[in-house]
């Protein structure tokens, strides 16, 4: 009799535990062939995208051994705060000791940090963060404001398509991602430098006054966007999600 | 067993008083249960977990003030909105706790829009009267709709907006992706607006493809149009090579030679790599279309089609006959027809035949086509829905070929076939439908297109704000768009600026490209000679750009039409041209001026007026005095968007005063060198009172 009590209350046990427990669907990882030392970033750090998008150029890392030489086969795991989605989330370093993953940020808007890991000999775990910005609407506004107003004389970099005029210019404009500087100018400052010119906080002439260009509500924007990118990040810029 | 069982009855029910007592107690206990379960509901330990967070921060006292316990609701009849969401969120109207990570507590990022009004699922979807998480966010068998995922909110913006917004640059994309990748050619898209979506690109014809290229690039182009042009447009239907045999054998029995296409053929392609490359960089041919260099980067345009193989493509009289006159062999095409003379026709379709790929038809070897052949070819054509995207001599266009998606961003979850391992939602679906068709059944006809995810996830989010919303939105929410309109210039002039194609890179009247500056004030802007002189010798006014305008060899009769058509009609009824001489300003006047342009307004932040100056902005106005009118200039000095919305040049708000002394220092730079030009220009002003009407 207490043998089929037994019996029954182990079934019932185990299938309770069967269906609470959560599903785990992904794949085994794949086992490494050789194990590094270091990990650094080769390219895609500080991208900007809208938030719950596609970063626009994938992340890659590099494995290295204590020589600094690339490490090929060494597994990398790539890991952030919810709702951040890696394609791959890890793999195996290739040849050259990279592996590349294709980033979705999370659907909130400030920074996401990435954190790609790999173990060395010793199974200790050895980690690289990145950080990436997403940008709500407003933001995305003021990027779209960006391009086509201040872009030509604020940033530097030239392409095929759209020459700087940074270098033309007598007194050199701060980039966005001055934050050292745009930092430490108020939003209220910074208002009156788009609206009315430089010469508002007695800075130079050369940047026009857009007050009559721009709507408040466009301003507004560009320096929600001007914060939102600026490095090392302005405490407006938003929350920082991690891995927690 | 059953003796503890009948004591444990007789000690609860063994006496009615017992048993009355037992009786109220599991009634009270069953009437707790009610105020119980709302006690420890979800929203209250949300709540107070939120006071809990609020409690020491600084603005304690604020956020406390503002906080309202109980279930909160917005509703919006007119909408439809039940939303309860702020029960739960409830800092979505702090600014202050921009900083806060930790859902459900985040203040709403800035939307140009108010909760109050708009409510919360009309952009994130949901079921807005759920009071628990799971609810209201998850797909329930009451509720279908889950919380649009964040990669696609853009959607929700195009439900009442119908045109571009500059904030939504995924929607944006979408919309224009939908028209300009032909999907709207087989699937019908009927706008909220009673208007229907109309594609953007221009598929050639078939009807005489006979002329231009042979059946072996065809079969190769129908087995993989990507690989003979990595940008093509043109998707992979993923034929058997059998298909793709009859099909090609169908496509040019069925040609037939278009009339006065060849003539006159005299000229050879002559091979001068140098002379031939120097006229298509002159030619600007790169303005329009791509070419890979050696180093794998496509270089030029996306207006016509990659020319990377072309000399593997087209026969060499189709080739001449087409840059002789482009418009002979397709009437609509936008490319321009440029007046080559013989010697050019032969340089340049030399140099382009050259470019050609000698693995790209090697291994395609036709037999000659049987009648069989070319008849099951021409069921595949049919089949294939071919006519949808081009004309083909007899073969109709096929009425809905494909299903319709006016409102396919409501479709029921329950009406599609998912596949395995992917998510059940609407959104997936149309992704992964739009990555991979062919993987959802065998038969299917919706052929393999080349999209980054980029590009899938912009054409999902303007696929899902085609909805039962946007459809049935009360008629004030709706923000229009404003349609391209059909304008056509009359006349002879009308006849050559077609023939030219101006409206492939130029706008007038809300008609035509953005490549190149919008014309519809042209003639308030330039002076008469310098137009005529700009067409028989086009310069580039901007320094730093790649794409300028081409010189079409016009005559001088061609020349004087286009000009005496754009002196007259494309005038600004706010600029009268005679309120401002070119000449005859103070030297007070311009002196002030200079000092306003180089101090006050440091114009040469963007603009090249002296040598010294490098701005790489504006256009070059080291002549500017011989090219604008000074009636333009003060205009555009008070208010450059008037003149032409969206220029980047800010409006200065500037006292009638300082805009006129810059006029008068503007109009006296006439180029140095050019005095013969300054001349006529000021010999010109007297007739162009027959400008004005």
């Amino acid at each position: 009799m207490t043998r089929r009590y037994q019996a029954v209350f182990t079934l019932v046990v185990a299938l309770l535990a069967t269906s609470c427990s959560r599903k785990t669907d992904s794949a085994p990882l794949p086992k490494p062939t050789a194990f590094g030392a270091a990990i650094v970033e080769s390219s895609g750090g500080k991208q900007i995208a809208q938030a719950g998008s596609l970063l626009p150029q994938p992340v890659v890392v590099q494995v290295n051994d204590e020589q600094g030489t690339a490490v090929a086969g060494a597994l990398v795991e790539f890991s952030a705060a919810h709702g951040v989605a890696f394609d791959p989330p890890n793999g195996l370093t290739d040849s050259s000791g990279q592996i590349t993953t294709n980033v979705s940020l999370g659907g909130m808007v400030g920074r996401y940090e990435i954190v790609a890991s790999t173990a060395d000999k010793s199974h200790k775990k050895v980690e690289l963060k990145l950080e990436e910005i997403a940008l709500g609407y407003q933001q995305t506004l003021g990027r779209h404001l960006n391009d086509l107003y201040c872009e030509r004389c604020h940033n530097p970099e030239s392409t095929v398509e759209r020459v700087s005029n940074f270098d033309n210019l007598e007194v050199k404009p701060h980039p966005f991602t001055e934050g050292d500087t745009l930092n430490k100018i108020s939003d209220a400052d910074l208002t009156a430098i788009i609206s009315h010119g430089g010469p508002a906080l007695n800075k130079s002439a050369l940047m026009p006054a857009w007050g009559n260009t721009l709507s408040k509500s466009d301003i507004q924007a560009l320096i929600s966007y001007i914060r939102a990118v600026s490095d090392p990040p302005s405490r407006s810029a938003g929350p920082v999600y991690a891995k927690n | 067993m059953k003796e503890k069982l009948t004591s444990l009855w007789q000690k609860l029910f063994g006496d009615s008083v017992r048993a009355f007592g037992v009786v109220s107690l599991i009634f009270l206990a069953s009437l707790a249960i009610a105020p119980a379960k709302n006690f420890f509901s979800e929203w209250r330990h949300y709540q107070h977990g939120y006071l809990r967070m609020v409690r020491n921060r600084s603005d304690a006292n604020t956020l406390q003030r503002h906080f309202q316990g109980g279930i909160q609701q917005i509703w919006l009849p007119e909408l439809g909105v039940v939303d309860r969401c702020t029960s739960c969120h409830v800092g979505l109207k702090e600014p202050s706790l921009e900083d806060v990570s930790t859902q459900p507590f985040r203040t709403h990022p800035v939307i140009p829009h108010k909760l109050d009004q708009f409510g919360c699922t009309v952009c994130h979807r949901g079921q807005g009267a759920a009071t628990t998480l799971s609810e209201a966010h998850n797909s329930t068998l009451a509720w279908e709709q889950p919380i649009l995922p964040a990669k696609y909110i853009e959607s929700s913006c195009g439900e009442c907006h119908r045109g571009p917004l500059p904030g939504t640059p995924q929607l944006n994309q979408g919309r224009s992706l939908l028209s300009r990748e032909g999907c709207v050619h087989c699937h019908t898209v009927k706008l909220p607006d009673g208007t229907t979506m109309k594609a953007d690109d221009d598929p050639p014809s078939l009807s005489h493809i006979a002329d231009k290229t042979t059946r072996e690039w065809v079969f190769a182009w129908l087995k993989d149009p990507q690989a003979y042009a990595s940008t093509s447009t043109m998707p992979n239907f993923k034929l058997s090579d059998d298909d793709a045999r009859d099909m090609s054998a169908f496509l040019i029995a069925n040609s037939t030679p278009q009339a006065g296409d060849t003539a006159a053929l005299s000229a050879k392609a002559t091979s001068d790599p140098a002379a031939g490359a120097s006229l298509y960089g002159e030619s600007f041919c790169a303005s329009c279309h791509a070419v890979q260099n050696a180093a794998g980067n496509m270089v030029g345009g996306d207006v016509g089609p990659e020319l990377t193989r072309v000399g593997s493509k087209v026969k060499p009289e189709w080739l001449q006959a087409w840059l002789r006159n482009p418009r002979a062999y397709d009437a609509g095409t936008a490319m321009p027809h440029y007046r080559l003379n013989d010697g050019q026709v032969a340089t340049l379709s030399g140099f382009l035949l050259a470019k050609a790929d000698s693995d790209f038809l090697a291994n395609v070897h036709l037999a000659v086509a049987t009648p069989e052949q070319i008849t099951h070819g021409k069921r595949l054509v049919s089949d294939y829905g071919c006519a949808s995207c081009h004309e083909i001599a007899g073969i109709k266009k096929p009425e809905n070929f494909a299903p319709e998606l006016s409102r396919i961003g409501s479709k029921p979850v329950t009406q599609l076939v998912f596949l395995p391992g992917m998510q059940h939602t609407l959104p997936d679906y149309i992704a992964t439908k739009i990555k991979q068709p062919r993987a959802f059944g065998s038969g299917l006809k919706m052929p393999q297109y080349t999209f980054t995810p980029a590009q899938i996830d912009s054409l999902t989010t303007a696929l899902l704000s085609l909805n039962d919303r946007s459809n049935t939105l009360p008629p004030s929410l709706a923000v229009a768009a404003t349609h391209e309109s059909d304008y056509q210039p009359a006349g002879k002039a009308g006849k050559l600026m077609t023939d030219l194609a101006c409206f492939s890179c130029h706008r007038i009247n809300g008609h035509g490209g953005d490549m190149a500056p919008d014309l519809t004030w042209e003639g308030s802007s330039v002076q008469r000679q310098w137009l005529v002189e700009f067409f028989k010798n086009p310069g580039t006014l901007r320094p730093s750009l790649i794409r300028r305008m081409p010189r079409f060899n016009l005559t001088d009769g061609e020349v004087n039409e286009l000009t005496d058509y754009i002196m007259t009609v494309y005038q600004n009824p706010a600029i009268d041209r005679e309120s401002m001489p070119l000449s005859g300003y103070s030297q007070g006047e311009v002196e002030l001026g200079r000092q306003l342009y180089y101090g006050k307004y440091s114009c040469q932040g963007c603009h090249i007026l002296d040598k010294a100056d490098k701005g790489y902005i504006g256009p070059t106005l080291t002549h500017v005095g011989s090219r604008l009118t000074a009636a333009w200039i003060y205009q555009w000095m008070k208010n450059p968007q008037f003149l032409r919305p969206g220029t980047i040049e800010p409006n200065r708000a500037m006292s009638d005063e300082d805009a006129r002394a810059l006029t008068a220092f503007l109009i006296s730079q006439k180029g140095g060198g050019k005095s013969s030009a300054t001349k006529a220009a000021r010999n010109d002003a007297p007739t162009q009172e027959v400008a004005k009407k």
